[in-house]
C-alpha cells in the first residue's frame, strides 16, 4: 500500500557529531543513518569526519576507518569488499549501491557522504535490513534446475548459443539493491516479488536446459507477483552489476502473451 | 515457544525522503498522475456533449465556462495530459518489444516523450487558436 511518510517509531531524528580526528588534513563528512534496537528511541544521523590521508577511498573503507577509529558500534554487513557478494548494499547519496565498489568521491551531495539503509525495510540495526521476505521471495521462483528428462548420464549440456541467454542475468549477485529501490516494491513489496526475484526467474525461464517454463509462468501470471512491474526503471539505474532487471521482466512480460499465441 | 525473542517494533528505513529523483522515475508518476487527470478530463468531455444535446443555453453555459482564462488553463493541461499519457503508451508499446531499456535509449526515450508531448500541445493550440481567430 502506498505510504509516502514513515511510521511514527520511524522517523528520524538529529543524532550526535563525533568529534573530528586530530592533525588530519583532509576530512569527508559522513551522515549516517543509526537505529539501535536496545534504546528505544528512534532513528537517529550521525555525523562523523573520515581522515582521507588514512583510508581508502571507497565508501565501505570510510565505515570501516569509522567503525575502527571513532565508534565501534556502528553496524553494517560486509565481506567481499570488491563487488561480489553484495553484502555491503545500501543507499548512499540517494541511490543504492555496493559501498565497497562506490567511491567516495563519486557521491558526495554537498561535500557529504550520505549513508542510509536500503530503502523500505525492515532496520535490523544501523545499516543492516532484514531480508528475510527478500530470500524468502527469491525461494518461491525455485532458482534451480527442474527436468523432467531423465537425468543424462554426465552433465546436463548446453550449446554455446543457449549459455550466451543467460548472459546478464546469472550475474546477479542478490544484493537487493534493485528492489528496494523499485516504488512498486517499496508499494506492494508484500505481493510483488520485485525486480531481483524476477530476473532469477527469467535466468531459469531462459535456460534451454529446464523443463519447467510452463509452471514457472504459471507462477508468475499474476496481477502482483509480476505485473507490479510499470517499468520505473530505478532497478537498472541501481543495479551495481549493471544488469537490468526491467528488461528481464519485460521479457517475461512477452513470454506471457507469446504462450497465449 | 518460551524462548523466542521478544517482537521487537523495527524501524521502516527511509525510501522517498531519501532517494534521488531519477528522471524515469519522475515519468513515471507523472504518467500515473496524468492518467489519473484524464478521467477528469473526459468528465469534461462528457459535459461538453451533454451540454451540446441538451439546449443553446446549457451549451452557452459549458462554453462560458470552458472559454474562461481558468477554463482555457484546464482545457491546456487537458490537452497536455492527454498527449504526455499518450507518447507514454507509446514508451509502454516500445518496452513490450523489449527495446530503449538501455542506460542512455531510456532517457533519450523519455525526453523525446516529454519533449514531444509539451510541443504537440503548444502546436495543437496555436493552430487551434488561429484558426478559431
Amino acid at each position: 500500500m502506498v505510504e509516502l511518510t514513515l511510521p511514527k517509531n520511524s522517523q528520524i531524528t538529529p543524532g550526535k557529531v563525533w568529534p573530528k580526528p586530530q592533525g588530519a588534513k583532509t576530512l569527508t563528512e559522513f551522515r549516517i543513518y543509526r537505529w539501535n534496537p536496545d534504546d528505544g528511541r528512534n532513528p537517529r544521523i550521525d555525523t562523523y569526519y573520515v581522515d582521507r590521508e588514512d583510508c581508502g577511498p571507497m565508501v565501505l573503507d570510510g565505515l570501516i576507518w569509522i567503525k575502527n577509529t571513532v565508534d565501534p558500534t556502528l553496524t553494517f554487513r560486509r565481506s567481499c569488499r570488491e563487488g561480489v557478494c553484495g553484502s555491503c548494499a545500501m543507499n548512499i547519496g540517494g541511490t543504492n549501491t555496493l559501498a565497497c565498489t562506490k567511491g567516495m568521491d563519486e557521491v558526495l551531495v554537498k561535500g557529504v557522504v550520505n549513508v542510509y539503509p536500503l530503502p523500505h525495510m525492515p532496520v535490523v540495526k544501523d545499516l543492516v535490513p532484514d531480508l528475510t521476505h527478500f530470500y524468502a521471495q527469491h525461494a518461491s521462483i525455485e532458482p534451480w534446475l527442474q527436468t523432467d528428462s531423465p537425468p543424462p548420464e554426465k552433465e546436463w549440456r548446453q550449446a554455446k548459443d543457449d549459455r550466451e541467454k543467460l548472459d546478464g542475468l546469472y550475474e546477479c549477485i542478490l544484493c537487493a539493491c534493485c528492489s528496494t529501490s523499485c516504488p512498486s516494491y517499496w508499494w506492494n513489496g508484500d505481493r510483488y516479488l520485485g525486480p531481483a526475484a524476477l530476473l532469477q526467474a527469467t535466468r531459469w525461464l531462459k535456460d534451454s536446459r529446464d523443463e519447467r517454463t510452463g509452471s514457472r509462468l504459471d507462477y508468475l501470471e499474476d496481477p502482483f507477483r509480476l505485473y507490479r512491474c510499470h517499468t520505473i526503471m530505478n532497478c537498472a539505474q541501481a543495479c551495481p552489476k549493471s544488469l537490468n532487471p526491467a528488461k528481464a521482466i519485460a521479457e517475461i512480460k512477452k513470454m506471457m502473451v507469446e504462450r497465449q499465441i | 515457544m518460551a524462548d523466542s525473542p521478544q517482537r521487537i517494533d523495527r524501524p521502516l528505513s527511509p525510501h522517498l525522503q531519501i532517494y534521488r529523483p531519477l528522471f524515469t522515475m519522475m515519468m513515471s508518476i507523472v504518467h500515473r498522475i496524468t492518467g489519473v487527470g484524464l478521467y477528469f478530463g473526459t468528465a469534461i468531455l462528457v459535459w461538453w456533449l451533454l451540454a451540446a444535446a441538451t439546449s443553446p443555453s446549457a451549451f452557452e453555459a459549458f462554453r462560458s465556462v470552458a472559454g474562461s482564462p481558468i477554463g482555457l488553463i484546464v482545457l491546456f493541461g487537458y490537452t497536455w495530459a492527454l498527449l504526455h499519457h499518450a507518447f507514454g503508451g507509446v514508451r509502454h508499446f516500445i518496452w513490450d518489444f523489449i527495446h530503449g531499456f538501455g542506460p542512455q535509449e531510456r532517457v533519450l526515450l523519455a525526453k523525446a516523450s516529454l519533449a514531444a508531448s509539451v510541443a504537440l500541445t503548444v502546436i495543437l493550440w496555436v493552430v487551434g487558436l488561429a484558426v478559431k481567430g
